[in-house]
């Protein structure tokens, strides 16, 4: 273990700027994750949220046109310094998207297929049994593993992503508005299951549901959009604090549905 | 609550009453369904009489009646006894030259019947009737058969049968076939897909996956690749003809591997021509299918870590695929009716032999049916309607297996 600082945090974003060409969509955010606990990104439509958690994995490379400025360290290192390969960061921070998105396979398949791809050569019955496990999925499907995955429900068809997320072994797991397409019942669930997955992973994750974030996060990080269109972090800290005791009026305003 | 219509006057434009809206709903209803009728009637037009001509009745000479041969029906001779017709029936001469080709023992008995027919009988088809006449008016027929060819036969004759197909090239319209040109035209296909589809698909992959959409070079790539689809289809011919007939004769005769052949009018050079005609036809279909592939996909692929390879490989593709063969379908059935552009590289119009390599000289069933319909006798029309289905036959099958290889793939998802 380094005796750096930085490695106190999951990842560790630092003066980020953001640009789609040469408009600047966020602009110097600062924000420390905890490992092993659950961050959600709250704020209005066009704040940018989106685009920060998707910097974490450079998802982001795939636009055309865009770049970052800053540094964010994961492990101590810069993931966008020039010796770093984004396909083996996007192993190590998975990704869960607002829409299911299983692929056309079988549910075995998509789960083995990420692990395959990664060069798993380990059992791959007991990472598909052990990653469906963890997804609070096995008991649901374990009869029909050959079945296509696209005849989940969409809740299931969520945590079958969460599922393939988690076979490759990830660190940090990025969740994109996860529960936007689905109905109450399925949010509880994988709000449950975040709950539980929070204990070996990090979790970040954006939403656009305030009772969601008050409930399922324990860390918060408010973002607005500021007078030039740019998205920036207002305010951070403890969910509880966040909700309760808000030091930003904007994050008051917001939370109280004053504003948003 | 009022049920009255809006009277308001603000509402009330005569050109827009609600049933004068419905009327002119129906009249286009009635332009679209008119439409839908004549292409479906022009069709069944087409097929008809190309179908009307492939059996009906005809007026037959023969040069030797078979009766006189045997007191037997030829067909149910054996083949000792129809060598010994063609030995009596022959001059020396000719017999001596056809047992030089191919002794008459190592013969089959289908062919020695092939040659009675052929060289003693030699039916000579005086005048051919559709079938439909043939059917309706046939004590016409038979009137004007018996006054203008009183010494001939009215027989009904089936221009499309088995031996039709399996034989090959004559210079007689009863005896010629076209296995020679339907194993041209598979293996043209075969030659120019096999060299298309590869080529148009990574095209497509590199334009849509790879290249910078916006660059202004991929631009008029893209560009070039839509007009080029337009291009006529002799300009190819021409283009086939300059390149790979002419600058690479070396290589598509076979000299360049030690073959003998003496010049680039090959089936090899054919088919590269056809490839490069179908190209920018599979291309843009290949391009349309990736493109409709979601990006959710890709993004799914990435999100786990995995190289665009394989993401393109493993998700794009396949989504892609069906997409793909339907473009292949179309690039088929625009490669097997094309004529012009094998007639400039070198296509053979009479040739009996059948291809056998990638350096064989070559036929194609258009090139056939082109030229058949070009000769003056009327038995020749015939055969020409018995090769269009024959074509058109091919072309279907040709295009189920992509249709139920498109199925198949699309099924598993």
């Amino acid at each position: 273990m380094s005796s750096e600082s930085n490695h106190n945090y999951a990842i560790e974003m630092s003066s980020v700027d953001f640009y789609y060409g040469n408009f600047r969509a966020v602009k110097d955010v600062s924000l420390q994750v905890i490992p092993r606990k659950i961050t959600a990104i709250i704020g209005p439509s066009g704040c940018g949220k989106s685009t920060v958690i998707r910097t974490f994995n450079r998802m982001n490379d795939m636009i055309p046109g865009t770049r970052v400025t800053g540094e964010i360290l994961f492990h101590g290192k810069n993931i966008y310094a020039p010796d770093i390969d984004p396909v083996e960061i996007r192993r190590m921070i998975g990704m869960v998207f607002q829409k299911p998105n299983p692929f056309p396979k079988s549910i075995y398949e998509n789960i083995a297929w990420g692990a395959r791809v990664n060069g798993y050569r380990g059992n791959m019955d007991e990472l598909v049994w052990e990653s469906l496990k963890q997804a609070a999925l096995w008991d649901e499907v374990k009869d029909d593993l050959k079945k296509s995955a696209l005849a989940l429900s969409g809740g299931q068809q969520q945590r079958l992503c969460i599922a393939r997320a988690l076979a490759v072994r990830p660190e940090i797991i990025l969740m994109d508005e996860p529960c936007s397409a689905l109905d109450p019942i399925a949010t509880l669930k994988i709000e449950d299951l975040m709950r539980e997955l929070s204990e070996n992973y990090t979790i970040i994750i954006v939403t656009h549901n305030m009772q969601q974030a008050a409930r399922a996060s324990d860390y918060t990080a408010f973002f607005t959009m500021d007078t030039d269109r740019a998205g920036m972090l207002v305010e951070y800290g403890e969910t509880s604090q966040i909700f309760t005791r808000p030091r930003d009026q904007r994050t008051e305003d917001y939370i109280t549905g004053r504003f948003g | 609550m009022s049920t009255e219509p809006i009277q308001n006057a603000a509402w009330s434009d005569p050109r827009l009453s609600i049933t004068r809206r419905h009327r002119v709903g129906r009249w286009w209803q009635g332009f679209f369904f008119a439409s839908t009728l004549f292409a479906i009637l022009a069709l069944a037009a087409l097929l008809f009489s190309v179908a009307d001509k492939t059996m009906g009745l005809v007026v037959i000479e023969n040069k030797v009646a078979p009766s006189a041969l045997s007191s037997r029906p030829l067909e149910g001779l054996s083949k000792e006894e129809l060598i010994s017709i063609l030995e009596a029936n022959l001059s020396r001469n000719r017999y001596r030259t056809i047992n030089r080709e191919e002794t008459v023992d190592r013969r089959s008995r289908d062919e020695i019947y092939d040659l009675v027919i052929g060289e003693v009988v030699r039916p000579k088809v005086l005048m051919s009737y559709p079938l439909s006449q043939s059917l309706l008016r046939r004590a016409e027929l038979e009137a004007e058969k018996a006054e203008r060819w009183p010494e001939a036969s009215l027989e009904f004759y089936t221009w499309l049968k088995p031996h039709f197909i399996t034989s090959p090239m004559s210079a007689s319209p009863e005896l010629a076939g076209i296995r020679t040109a339907l194993l041209g035209s598979l293996a043209l296909i075969a030659i120019s897909i096999l060299f298309a589809f590869p080529i148009g698909i990574g095209a497509a992959i590199y334009l849509e996956e790879y290249a910078d959409r916006k660059s202004w070079l991929n631009r008029i790539v893209q560009l070039n690749i839509d007009n080029l689809a337009g291009v006529p289809s002799i300009v190819y011919g021409i283009l086939g003809l300059a390149i790979f007939v002419r600058a690479l004769g070396n290589l598509t005769s076979g000299a360049a591997i030690g073959y003998a052949g003496d010049n680039g009018r090959t089936i090899l050079s054919a088919g590269l021509t056809i490839g490069l005609l179908v190209l920018p036809l599979l291309i843009i279909n290949a391009r349309e299918a990736i493109r409709t592939v979601p990006n959710s996909l890709r993004q799914a692929s990435y999100g786990l870590g995995a190289t665009q390879w394989q993401t393109i490989w493993y998700h794009v593709l396949p989504a892609a695929l069906p997409g793909i063969l339907t473009g292949t379908i179309l690039a088929v059935s625009r490669a097997i009716g094309e004529t012009a552009p094998l007639i400039v590289v070198g296509a053979a119009t009479y040739i009996t032999s059948d291809p056998t390599g990638p350096f064989s000289k070559f036929t194609a069933l258009p090139i056939q049916i082109y030229n058949w319909t070009t000769q003056p006798q009327e038995a020749y029309r015939n055969i020409a309607a018995a090769a269009i289905i024959v074509l058109l036959i091919a072309l279907l099958s040709l295009n189920s297996i992509a249709i139920l290889l498109r199925n198949r793939f699309s099924q598993r998802a």
